[in-house]
């Protein structure tokens, strides 16, 4: 069966109208004849945006118990089993009801896409894992919802639902996008024109990003100009406890991502414990990772290095013996990455 | 962050531009990637949005028959009042919309461009709301060309769209094409980095309006160091190829030694030519007691996220000496430290 596609309409706030433009479009497939079911819409009483969803068929939602209530969630066998061509599937990073068969949406997303139905989602790019620190750095907020980056490799489009920020900052004003009351402490914490415009242009430039994969990925056809050249670098992650190296990871697979190279990672057999939740970590980035002995982990790093075809070595500045590390690889790049720095 | 004070001089002139700004109109720009992407309809929706809040909304009129509108919002614009160019000055309404703003007037008319209406009725406290393609854009004209193999023939300046107070961004699949999907993309890619590039830009006067001298690092900034002590060449190369596959910007600085023999001399202005060739934007900073130092406080000026040095070989010159590497790891807040092997210049 042919997987189906996934088109991500990504936002940078909320209130943006990413779930209006991803329900217009429903609405010109079902015009044009498409089979469209919405298998996840949140309302938010957003009353433009309900509108939206007129003549639209949805699929029944699961109702769960948890901790005394009845809680609400996307059905996600009952989207499959209605064999829908298109599924409209609202807020692509959020987090499942604790007890659902899946832990988050996105994997219930991939299911559907597996089923063979193509899904319309709707994303901010704060949730985006590889961004994790600098959304951080601008907004002070540390994103606990995030989704892998390669799920955006992997979309079959990605389009930027823009908006200024004033004009969003105005929708706040008027009540549109939340309760009067959620909507001042919105704007007094989140939503201030210097976050909003920052935000936007990570958005902008992911986009641009996006756009410009699925062209490398896409068949070149005589007479189109040449696809981006990937070259021959390969990066290495190197490993440690140290809690910097969840920024470390973060920031290695986003080079990696725009240098359209591979990532891999390694640490010292010695540390495994420590550095377990690391290594999940990469694994749901997608980044293959190796245990090195212990008894020199310097030399080992550098062997390994130099065995792989790695042009660069990635270490956090809190690495243990950073400069006699860096010392002794003086035939490859190393990059000290550092984390960011918040002045209040 | 680096603690600066902006001097009264500064201040008052952005008081002034502040004031001048309050009287005046706004004006918003929709920016399109290709013909027929639905930018006149986002610019009829809001006008149309504005007009049930209450607002006066007039469409500029130059006389001429322009283009009917595609798509599901077909002649919306033709419910709205239209009003001859000329007129609309007196009448002040509180919005004008400006559809093609880079066609040209015809030589009778007052202004030569249609962009250049709009920037006049902005003085007089009216807004302009506009439509804009990517291919009108003078800077971009030859980048579109390249993609398309055509270019058109009126255009407004990049700085006439910086200079506007909003720009939004329509990234919606053309409704009708005759462009080749790949020729979209491209064309695509290229109108979401002007738009980060205009939105860079005004969240560079908000920091600067706000006193925050921080860098956001949004935009990759890669700075190479340069010392006639080890090849820059390679440095330089990897240091370009990252700042084009980031979209990001160039830098290359050098702390200028007064000691330094002139083959030494010679190697150096040689490396900085090469960076000027990559389209880097080269500094020389004076000759400093503490060259480390200096470097770092440009890199943060600069707002630097990467900085790019290369291992020297362990002799007399010890500039990137372990200590000095150390030092400038530790003082690398929020910026990436790429160290190169060393390079037999």
């Amino acid at each position: 069966m042919t997987k189906g596609k996934l088109k991500i309409f990504l936002g940078y706030a909320a209130g943006t109208g990413k779930t209006y433009q991803m329900l217009t479009e429903a609405q010109e497939l079902k015009a044009r004849g498409i089979d469209v079911v919405v298998g996840y819409f949140e309302p938010h009483a957003r009353v433009e945006t309900i509108a939206k969803t007129y003549s639209l068929e949805f699929v029944p939602r699961l109702r769960l118990e948890y901790r005394g209530t009845t809680l609400e969630d996307m059905d996600t066998d009952a989207v499959i089993a209605r064999r829908p061509q298109v599924a409209v599937v609202d807020e692509f990073a959020h987090t499942n009801i604790p007890g659902s068969r899946r832990a988050k949406r996105w994997e219930d997303v991939v299911q559907i896409l597996e089923s063979g139905i193509d899904v319309l989602t709707s994303l901010n790019v704060q949730h985006i894992e590889s961004l994790n620190d600098q959304v951080w750095h601008v907004t002070g907020i540390r994103v606990r919802e995030t989704i892998p980056d390669w799920l955006l490799d992997e979309a079959a489009e990605v389009v930027m639902v823009d908006v200024t920020p004033r004009a969003l900052l105005h929708r706040m004003e008027r009540g549109v996008v939340y309760s009067p009351e959620k909507a001042r402490q919105a704007m007094e914490n989140f939503f201030n024109e210097g976050n909003l415009s920052a935000l936007r242009e990570l958005a902008l430039r992911q986009t641009a990003h996006q756009v410009e994969e699925q062209r490398a990925e896409a068949p070149i056809f005589e007479g189109d100009s040449a696809a981006v050249s990937t070259g021959t670098e390969c990066i290495l992650l190197w490993l440690t406890p140290h809690p910097a190296t969840a920024m470390l990871i973060r920031r290695g697979r986003r080079v990696a991502n725009y240098l359209g190279c591979p990532c891999i990672a390694a640490y010292n057999e010695s540390d495994a414990d420590a550095v377990c939740q690391h290594l999940a970590f990469c694994a749901n980035l997608r980044i293959e990772t190796r245990a090195l002995p212990g008894v020199d982990p310097q030399g080992a790093l550098a062997a390994y290095a130099r065995a792989r075809g790695v042009t660069q070595i990635l270490v956090t500045r809190f690495t243990p013996k950073l400069i006699p590390l860096v010392n002794q690889i003086r035939d490859l790049q190393v990059t000290i990455v550092s984390e960011r720095v918040r002045t209040p | 962050m680096i603690q600066g004070r902006p001097n009264p001089d500064e201040l008052l002139r952005q008081i002034e531009s502040r004031e001048r700004l309050a009287a005046r109109g706004r004006l918003k720009i929709f920016l399109g990637y290709a013909p027929n992407a639905g930018k006149s309809d986002r610019m009829f929706d809001e006008a149309h949005r504005r007009r049930s809040r209450g607002q006066e909304v007039v469409v500029a009129n130059w006389g001429n028959a322009t283009k009917p509108h595609h798509g599901p919002d077909r002649g919306r614009g033709q419910i709205l009042p239209n009003l001859p160019i000329h007129q609309i000055a007196s009448r002040k309404p509180e919005i004008c919309l400006f559809d093609q703003m880079a066609h040209r007037n015809s030589p009778e008319a007052s202004k030569a461009h249609r962009w250049e209406d709009a920037l006049a009725l902005t003085e007089l406290g009216i807004t302009v709301i506009g439509a804009l393609n990517l291919q009108h854009i003078a800077e971009y004209q030859d980048a579109v060309e390249k993609i398309t193999g055509r270019r058109a023939a009126d255009s407004v300046p990049l700085s006439f769209i910086q200079a506007a107070d909003e720009i939004v961004l329509v990234d919606i699949p053309p409704d009708r094409s005759t462009l080749p999907p790949r020729q979209i993309s491209e064309l695509r890619e290229l109108a979401l980095l002007v738009a980060a590039d205009v939105v860079e830009h005004q969240l560079q006067s908000y920091m600067d309006d706000h006193g925050i001298h921080q860098g956001w690092g949004i935009q990759e900034r890669i700075l190479v160091c340069i010392t006639a002590g080890g090849d820059a060449r390679p440095m330089l190369d990897s240091a370009s190829r990252s700042a084009k596959r980031f979209h990001g910007h160039l830098l290359a600085v050098t702390v200028l030694q007064p000691d330094l023999n002139r083959a030494a001399e010679e190697t150096l202005q040689g490396y900085l030519d090469y960076a000027r060739r990559l389209d880097a934007e080269v500094h020389m900073l004076p000759p400093a007691g503490d060259p480390i130092g200096a470097i770092i406080q440009f890199a943060r000026e600069h707002r630097a996220t990467q900085l790019f040095a290369g291992h020297t070989r362990q002799s007399r010159w010890r500039f990137w000496a372990p200590s000095n590497i150390d030092r400038l790891i530790q003082a690398s807040e929020g910026m990436d430290v790429r160290l190169f092997p060393h390079q037999r210049s």
